[in-house]
């Protein structure tokens, strides 16, 4: 039984009444029912505000502005705010508190205590305005060696015996991860699908499954096949560049994935072959892979199903035993291992997990490139991080640590306009993305989206040749694992043991 | 020269590489004649500019005819112990054939003289081991774990002479001109570090391949997790060592042909192999695709000896030939010859009035410059990766959707 207590509002909308010029334009793009016009003036009720910024952005007037609500709890070091309202929701509704993007406690950044080498003197650096500095890539699984087979009779004539696996070549070593339709809208996806063709890179699909109309951007997309199959066929299988079966997603490891019947509209029930309306709660695991051999079986009919043309991987989130987890994966046949790391992000999920549950992508990246190294895999596999990447810095230092590929996904949401307003769940955002209503989804313009993603990787990819350049590196293959051009300045130097990675100063 | 550290560096300077400007020489004739090491000492010792008194050696082959079926160790030892260690080592993983001091000018003055010495060596047989592959085994053993010893060289009929001194005093103290080789390096360093050791004096060695370079590697993180996936150790405090273990990597074990490792080394960028037909972009793009790690990055010039089986020498540049490399051939054709500096050409011309050059170019970036025993200039280093290669492909990179 709901024995609901009330909260104190996070934020308050301010409106400058000077300034506002009654036109209810805010009305009508708060999504949230937070505003109002009570036929004199605009009012809010800002227990229900989320700070979204859509009103304030929209205002012709220039008139609102939300602040955080200046009323004040007791001060408690221990039991904050935030510790108090769970307590209060939870005693409020007795259940299971969702919620939405990435872990949002504040635990210390690896990747911000890792610095960057750079070159003086003794090895020049090199211009990226002036010098080619190459960052194209290959994905896929590649042999240990390549056989040629020289001519007796002539010095010169050597013929390459080995036979690829599939591989594609991408124009960055950057994904945009996977985010369902379902937990994104249509024009969403669009945007995003477009962007990674006209970058050549490529984009998750998430486990929603693949509306046909994006089968045409099918070379820059990764389907991935999840435990609740949503979606999946053989036009499924037989549109993307890869495969990936997802065991576990960075934000929820050990959980599913969950779709608020809210969110299913009648699109979403086609392309995810679901009755409309009804909550998509994917098993938490695969319930044909209780151990390890299953996988591989699901690989290898992944594999068979589409002729061998494809490279079929894993996708992981990052826990305690991801090294010897990973090495079960590669020799179990995947082409591509990805990995997810704690603070990735989700449109929904239990706190608990998404605060709790997991380990640093930093780390598990480390441990997970050393371990295949031993084994003598890394080399063939294509070693995809996420969870989570911000920016270009956490790009370079995942690299550098041992992926092939950063994923991220939250910075491509925030490019196209997202606040982070952390209500994805909820499907009212005000910003046409993380929704399914109609006339919010209206609201987000998908070149223009596509655009700004384009932007932002383009500048990403910009800064990485810078960095190399620096390096004195040309091609970003000698980037990779090259924990030698990285120091570590945070306070715990076991860390820095665990990473492979000198301390500043060594 | 610095008469200390000879088997490591002193432990403060252990967690660092050491970093150099270097000189690099070497020929060999064509048609297998050996001759003294006076010419190659010459041409090092004029690149005064590029070193500073703290490391040279030379790398000499065809000079043990007598013992050339075997491998000859070429040690340095701190102790008396440290040897009897290491040949009792030796002695149980297969037959010492001979065993003796490599003879030096040793100065009487000084008290601590390091312990060089040679061994000629048959690895005891075995049925799952090349017998290359012990030998790669012992010298990563002996390296890393008998203390006060290090292996020098270890390839058949050839040998490494190295330490720390200026060029013409490491050239002096083992008394070079008394070799006799078909093929000769010489390398004279300017280290940032100031002991410098006698171990980490250039050329590298291991097995046949011998490594001079001039340079650092900035891609050594990269290429060093590489290779440890392979067993190979990279103990000596200097990014030379993983050019060497490449080149034992993909010549030796990945038998991949000489000129396909140095496309592995150096691949072409990108941009040039979408200029190329389909079949070309699939090979090049074969290598990129599985040899990503194996490619080295940052300025270097380096000289590679290799006998395995026809001895070559290799001359290769980083991608944007930060490092100076220079080739010649003599006027009889029968020799070729690698600097980084004209200037040593210069002074074998104007040594001798009736030698000269035939001609004198500048190898071009990334881009292999082979001389082979019986075949001549095989490349230039002039003409583009895969030009005069009849390269045919029966597998080759699948390309995917994206290609």
């Amino acid at each position: 039984m709901a024995i609901v207590h009330e909260i104190l509002n996070y934020f308050k909308v301010e409106i400058n009444r000077e300034q506002c010029k009654k036109c209810k334009r805010c009305v009508n793009h708060c999504s949230y029912g937070v505003l109002s016009f009570n036929g004199e003036k605009i009012v809010s009720d800002d227990q229900k505000c989320v700070a979204c910024q859509r009103c304030a952005v929209m205002c012709p007037g220039n008139a609102i502005r939300i602040v955080q609500n200046e009323s004040f709890l007791p001060p408690h070091g221990n039991y904050t705010r935030k510790i108090r309202n769970i307590i209060w929701a939870q005693s409020g509704d007795g259940g299971v508190l969702l919620a939405a993007t990435g872990n949002d406690r504040p635990i210390r950044s690896i990747f911000d205590d890792l610095l960057l080498d750079a070159c003086q003197v003794t090895n020049p650096s090199i211009d990226p305005l002036r010098e080619k500095i190459e960052t194209k890539i290959f994905f896929g699984r590649r042999p240990e060696k390549l056989t040629f087979v020289s001519d007796q009779d002539d010095l010169e004539g050597v013929s390459l015996k080995t036979k690829l696996m599939p591989n594609f070549e991408m124009d960055m070593p950057i994904m945009v991860g996977h985010m369902s339709l379902g937990s994104i809208s249509y024009n969403a996806c669009h945007a995003i699908y477009k962007a990674a063709k006209e970058l050549n890179i490529v984009a998750g699909t998430g486990e929603g499954g693949l509306h046909p109309d994006f089968f045409e951007y099918a070379p820059n997309i990764i389907t991935e096949v999840a435990s609740g199959r949503f979606g999946v066929d053989l036009n499924y299988l037989h549109n993307a560049a890869a495969l990936e079966i997802k065991i576990g997603q960075g934000a929820k490891p050990g959980h599913g994935g969950h779709l608020p019947g809210e969110k299913v509209s009648s699109l979403i029930s086609q392309t995810r072959m679901i009755p409309k309306g009804s909550d998509a709660l994917s098993p938490y695991p695969h319930h044909d892979i209780y151990s390890i051999e299953d996988l591989a079986q699901l690989i290898a009919a992944l594999k068979e199903a589409t002729r061998y043309k494809v490279p079929v991987g894993v996708k992981i989130a990052a826990v305690h035993n991801s090294a010897p987890i990973a090495v079960g994966i590669v020799r179990g046949g995947a082409d591509f291992l990805t990995l997810d790391g704690f603070r990735g992000g989700t449109g929904a999920a239990p706190r608990i997990i998404r605060n709790h549950a997991g380990i640093p992508i930093e780390l598990a990246i480390a441990a997970v490139d050393e371990r295949l190294r031993q084994e003598g895999l890394r080399d063939q596999v294509t070693l995809i991080a996420g969870g989570s990447i911000r920016y270009s810095a956490d790009l370079i230092k995942a690299i550098a640590l041992g992926a092939d590929i950063g994923m991220c996904a939250m910075p491509v949401l925030i490019a196209m306009g997202c606040r982070v307003c952390q209500q994805c769940f909820r499907g009212l955002c005000s910003w046409g993305i993380a929704t399914q209503q109609k006339y919010l989804v209206k609201r987000l313009d998908v070149d223009i989206a596509k655009n700004r993603i384009k932007n932002l990787f383009h500048s990403w990819n910009e800064e990485l040749k810078e960095v190399l350049g620096a390096m004195g590196i040309d091609s970003v293959e000698s980037l990779r694992s090259n924990r030698d051009r990285l120091r570590y300045i945070g306070p715990n130097p076991h860390i820095a043991e665990i990473l492979g990675v000198k301390h500043a100063g060594e | 020269m610095r008469w200390e550290n000879y088997t490591s560096l002193p432990e403060q300077y252990r967690n660092q590489r050491v970093f150099d400007g270097c000189g690099i020489s070497g020929f060999i004739n064509i048609d297998g004649s050996r001759v003294s090491g006076d010419k190659v000492i010459d041409m090092i010792s004029i690149l005064k500019e590029r070193e500073n008194g703290l490391g040279a050696g030379f790398a000499a082959y065809g000079i043990y005819p007598k013992y050339k079926d075997y491998y000859a160790f070429h040690f340095l030892f701190d102790t008396i112990a440290a040897k009897t260690n290491t040949l009792h080592y030796l002695g149980n993983n297969g037959t010492i054939i001979a065993s003796e001091a490599i003879p030096t000018n040793t100065p009487t003055n000084i008290d601590n003289p390091p312990i060089i010495w040679r061994a000629f060596f048959d690895p005891k047989k075995s049925n799952n081991l090349e017998p290359d592959e012990i030998i790669l085994k012992i010298v990563m053993e002996i390296n890393a774990n008998i203390n006060n010893a290090f292996v020098m060289s270890s390839g058949k009929d050839m040998g490494v002479f190295k330490g720390n001194g200026w060029s013409h005093e490491i050239a002096d103290f083992y008394m070079i001109s008394g070799y006799n080789a078909y093929m000769w390096l010489a390398h004279s360093r300017f280290p940032t570090n100031t002991p410098g050791w006698w171990g980490g004096a250039h050329p590298f060695n291991l097995l046949n391949c011998s490594v001079i370079h001039n340079g650092e590697i900035t891609s050594y993180g990269t290429n060093q997790r590489y290779l440890s996936s392979y067993g190979y150790k990279c103990t000596l405090f200097t990014d030379t060592e993983v050019i060497a273990y490449l080149f034992d990597l993909l010549c030796r074990k990945h038998k991949l042909p000489l000129s396909i490792a140095t496309m592995a080394l150096a691949p072409p960028l990108y941009d040039e192999i979408e200029k190329l037909d389909k079949k070309d972009q699939i090979i090049l793009k074969s290598i990129r695709a599985t040899y990503r790690s194996a490619m080295l990055n940052g300025p270097f010039s380096i000289v590679v000896g290799y006998s395995n089986p026809v001895p070559t020498m290799i001359g290769l540049t980083d991608r944007k030939k930060l490092r100076p490399l220079v080739a010649a051939i003599s006027d009889d054709e029968n020799t070729i010859y690698m600097s980084s500096e004209e200037a040593s050409f210069k002074r074998l011309t104007s040594s001798n009035n009736n030698f000269s050059m035939k001609e004198i170019w500048h190898p071009k970036s990334g881009t292999a410059t082979i001389a082979m025993l019986g075949k001549g200039l095989v490349r230039n280093g002039l003409e583009p990766s895969l030009m005069k290669l009849k390269s045919k492909y029966e597998g080759g990179l699948v390309n995917g959707n994206c290609a």
